[in-house]
């Protein structure tokens, strides 16, 4: 839903761009494509590794490593699972949902969750090319251990 | 050709490896490659209207409006804006990289830019409506509250562990981008 906002909005302010100064609204195409040509090859890898990954963990098989009574080796492993996969949040919300109700726990979710959005091991080569390797790393590394404060402060609070 | 083949090599290696995987592993190589189409689809929906947002924004917004609302001095107003812009955002994270990319070459300060790619990761307000719907208000408002302070911290302590001359060094790279 949300990403046709971002294209009405788009649309819009291309057309008023063209509308104002064509050689500009030129300029920006230009400059939008070459930005998205840019991370092109890494791109691809990612949605094709990201594809296999996804075919080899469906929600049972998570479901099952990931139960409340699993404790911390279920949560840092929930993490690690976040940190690897890359499922788009409108998917992987409900997708939560269903594993809480085939009985994985709360801290569990959260850390799942926490890190798939803010750890990336598959866009690494990405995040490198525009922040080098040492930040990169680093905040991967930082998000995955806050994930697990996240996991802490949730079990607290929900479960 | 020979450089387009360069830069590709390592999608022409796994796509490769995946057509030995469907000869091998029909079943696995074929479920493969109908979420890779799914992931296709999903990256048409909300990769171009970010590209044609970037680009307008590095064509139109001027580096001197950039540097006085989130550049160095932007103080608190720099922090709410790029939480703001971040949180706005669709997609996923690696749709940040390039605009934060734009924002450096915009003289956007680093600790901001930081801060965006933390909320553009994590405290996506779109993603928040469906979290609300798929997990309840109370996961989701206890997760909202302590990610904000998170990605804050995790950028400040991100920003102290790089020299000015990293940080210029990135911002060079990001400005021969283009």
């Amino acid at each position: 839903m949300d990403s046709y906002i971002f294209y009405g909005l788009a649309i819009f302010l291309l057309i008023f761009s063209f509308v104002k100064d064509k050689k500009k609204t030129k300029m920006a195409l230009m400059k939008a494509w070459k930005a998205f040509e840019n991370i092109l090859p890494e791109f691809l890898v990612v949605i094709l590794l990201v594809g296999f990954l996804l075919a080899i963990l469906n929600p049972e098989t998570i479901s099952k490593i990931i139960g409340a009574e699993s404790g911390w080796f279920g949560i840092i492993l929930a993490g690690i699972i976040g940190s690897i996969t890359l499922i788009p949040g409108f998917v992987a919300f409900p997708t939560a949902a269903i594993l809480l109700e085939n009985g994985a726990g709360y801290m569990q979710i959260a850390a799942f969750l926490s890190t798939l959005m803010m750890v990336g091991i598959v866009t690494l080569p990405v995040e490198i090319k525009y922040f080098g390797k040492k930040i990169s790393i680093i905040r991967n590394i930082l998000a995955f251990f806050f994930s697990f404060i996240v996991a802490i402060i949730i079990g607290m609070v929900v479960a | 050709m020979k450089k387009i083949i360069k830069r590709y090599r390592g999608f022409l290696f796994v796509l490769a490896a995946m057509i030995l995987l469907i000869l091998f592993n029909q079943e696995l190589g074929l479920k493969t490659l109908r979420i890779t189409g799914n992931s296709v689809k999903e990256m048409l929906l909300v990769i171009p209207p970010i590209f044609l947002l970037l680009g307008l924004l590095d064509v139109w917004v001027p580096r001197e409006t950039m540097i006085k609302y989130m550049g160095e001095g932007s103080g608190i107003k720099g922090v709410l804006l790029a939480i703001f812009i971040g949180s706005a955002a669709a997609g996923p994270l690696y749709g940040a990289f390039p605009v934060a990319a734009v924002f450096m070459k915009k003289g956007v300060k680093f600790m901001n830019i930081l801060i965006f790619i933390g909320a553009w990761s994590t405290t996506k307000i779109p993603m928040f409506l469906f979290e609300i719907a798929a997990l309840g208000n109370t996961f989701a408002i206890t997760r909202l509250l302590i990610d904000i302070p998170g990605i804050i911290i995790i950028a400040f302590i991100l920003s102290k562990m790089v020299s000015k001359k990293e940080v210029q060094a990135l911002y060079e790279n990001a400005a021969s981008i283009d």
